[in-house]
């Protein structure tokens, strides 16, 4: 490995073309990078929390407001045109890049957990009743927990969580084991966000779906790491949200296969999501716009647009290679750390790492790492389940992404080291 | 590296490596939890009373190295104390770790304490610090459940 000494423009791995990696070129685009903190340079590792947005993503919201800001789907102006074209536009881009198979499955939502209380409220409500069950996993975020809960108390259904083993996978067997004639959905996450095990989707749909049980896969942490094919995954309900893909908060994708959203009632009433409205009947409009209830976020949409070509500019392929090489460098180098522990070994992990120090709390390496101008994220990562499993309160969580260096994983190790330091 | 040895004093340090008066007090009814979701601490502060004087002052739980200090601490401080005393400190060490009141001004009434001058350079970690505080006055005023700083 030449990481060690890179500095920030460390090149790792080849691109497909056979020329470097860009990560210089690729920070550059990122202009709060440039930004110190607690005069340092920011070492931005808190990218499950929330990515960083290039410039193309600011730039196309700011474009829309400063140029053709309209409501969509209203007005017979051009810029209402415009809105409405830019809107439709962005629609069929995300059915592309997760390669849906109509742009009606594409759902704009706030964000993945819209997305999951959308499909727990419309889709829950009409096919989950007493007595049956939903399956999730111990590595489940809350949001991916709590809506299936409430659903579960109003109905009086149950929800099974799947054991995850020491490795810290989803235990296939548990999975089989838990599915039965009174399963209704199994809801599980693509990526976790707490210690990065990539779950073998395919695999959990197929087993879902020979009991004829639909799936829905929360993927919020997938799309920043991976190429997402909702097709050769094969489920049912795919959830992500736009701010972990480097576009803006607020906006966020529901995939649903077309016989399922057609077949589930309006989760919001409001304008634009009806066909007509009287006293004595109204009717709802198709899908998509059935279940998006009032003017939507129009800015961030264009916004998600941006994130998704930029995607798509530097490729998963490039990404993968070059966060595959940061994350075996991050292992290689918090092995040197002296009473540091990862919490799971998943055999395929995106660049997500949680890691406790002996004697030392989680908050209070964040706080010394803050200093150093690193940012990570100390506590429990709305994972409390996935923290009993590994017996710890809290972690400290590293998360990489597309623009990070060998450099700033060297800033982390000194941080620790500072850490290990004060403490003792 | 300056900054942290401000926040991290070697008292505290001392105190969230040994902490003191670590324990429950049995039998007694006077008890709270003090509970930070956000960064899951959880402390539990117990006490007992001869009339009005804190007798015996006790903690419990798991947290950061200034949520544990802070409590270890505070046991020591207001053991002896009356409950009016123990409010008044209470108040004191809030405005210090706000940086409302200024460690030279809070010495006379907080002793010891005042070396948690430096949380108020770090304003996400005043809910660490105060939390037992917060568990205490539950504690004293026996309404024996979670109190919450979020």
């Amino acid at each position: 490995m030449t990481l060690a000494g890179g500095g920030a423009g460390a090149a790792i791995r080849a691109m497909p073309s056979g020329a470097p990696y860009p990560v210089d070129r690729v920070r550059a685009d990122f202009p709060i990078l440039a930004r110190r903190v607690h005069g340092r340079p920011l070492v931005y590792l808190d990218n499950a929390a929330t990515a960083q947005k290039p410039e193309t993503v600011i730039e196309a919201m700011t474009r829309y407001y400063r140029h053709d800001n309209a409501n969509i789907h209203r007005g017979v102006h051009e810029l209402s045109v415009r809105a409405t074209e830019a809107y439709d536009a962005v629609r069929a881009k995300v059915r592309r890049f997760i390669n849906a198979a109509e742009d009606r499955e594409i759902v704009f939502v706030r964000g993945t957990t819209e997305a999951i209380n959308l499909v727990a409220r419309s889709f829950g409500r009409g096919a989950v009743g007493r007595g049956d069950e939903i399956v999730v996993s111990e590595m489940e975020h809350h949001s991916n927990i709590v809506p299936w809960q409430l659903l579960a108390e109003e109905v009086g259904a149950r929800v099974r969580p799947a054991p995850v083993t020491d490795r810290g996978e989803i235990d296939l067997d548990g999975v089989r084991d838990l599915l039965g004639p009174r399963t209704r959905l199994v809801a599980l996450t693509h990526v976790s966000n707490a210690i990065g095990t990539i779950n073998p989707i395919e695999d959990l749909v197929a087993l879902a779906h020979a009991h004829g049980i639909p799936v829905l896969v929360d993927g919020a942490q997938a799309v920043p790491h991976l190429p997402v094919d909702v097709g050769r995954l094969g489920c049912d309900f795919y959830a992500f949200s736009g701010h972990k893909m480097f576009g803006p908060t607020g906006i966020g994708v529901l995939y649903g296969r077309r016989e399922f959203l057609e077949a589930m009632p309006p989760y919001q009433g409001g304008g634009g999501m009806i066909a007509k409205v009287s006293f004595s009947e109204t009717t709802f409009a198709p899908i998509p716009t059935r279940f998006e209830a009032g003017t939507p976020a129009i800015a961030e949409v264009t916004g998600l647009g941006a994130a998704v070509e930029y995607l798509e500019t530097i490729g998963y392929d490039a990404i993968g290679a070059y966060e595959a090489d940061l994350l075996a460098y991050a292992d290689e180098r918090l092995a040197t750390v002296s009473g540091l522990r990862v919490l799971g070994r998943a055999q395929r992990r995106a660049a997500v790492l949680s890691v406790v120090m002996d004697g030392i709390h989680p908050h209070d390496v964040g706080t010394v790492l803050d200093q150093a101008g690193v940012a990570v994220r100390a506590g429990h990562h709305c994972c409390q389940p996935l923290m009993d499993r590994f017996g710890v309160d809290a972690t400290v969580r590293v998360s990489l992404a597309l623009y990070n260096t060998g450099a700033e994983v060297d800033a982390l190790i000194d941080g620790l080291a500072q850490a290990r330091e004060l403490f003792g | 590296m300056a900054d942290l040895r401000e926040l991290y004093q070697s008292v505290i340090l001392d105190h969230n490596r040994s902490p003191r008066n670590f324990r429950d007090i049995t039998g007694s009814s006077r008890w709270a939890e003090g509970n930070n979701p956000l960064c899951g601490d959880r402390l539990r502060v117990s006490v007992s009373l001869a009339g009005d004087v804190i007798e015996d002052v006790a903690f419990r739980g798991s947290g950061c190295a200034i949520s544990k200090a802070s409590a270890s601490l505070m046991t020591e401080a207001v053991k002896g104390k009356t409950v009016a005393e123990a409010s008044t400190m209470f108040d004191r060490f809030h405005e210090m770790v706000t940086g409302r009141l200024a460690p030279e001004d809070a010495k006379p009434a907080l002793g010891k304490l005042a070396l948690f001058a430096g949380v108020s350079e770090f304003p996400v970690r005043v809910k660490c610090a105060s939390l037992c505080w917060h568990a205490l006055k539950a504690a004293l005023e026996a309404d024996q459940e979670v109190v919450s700083t979020e």
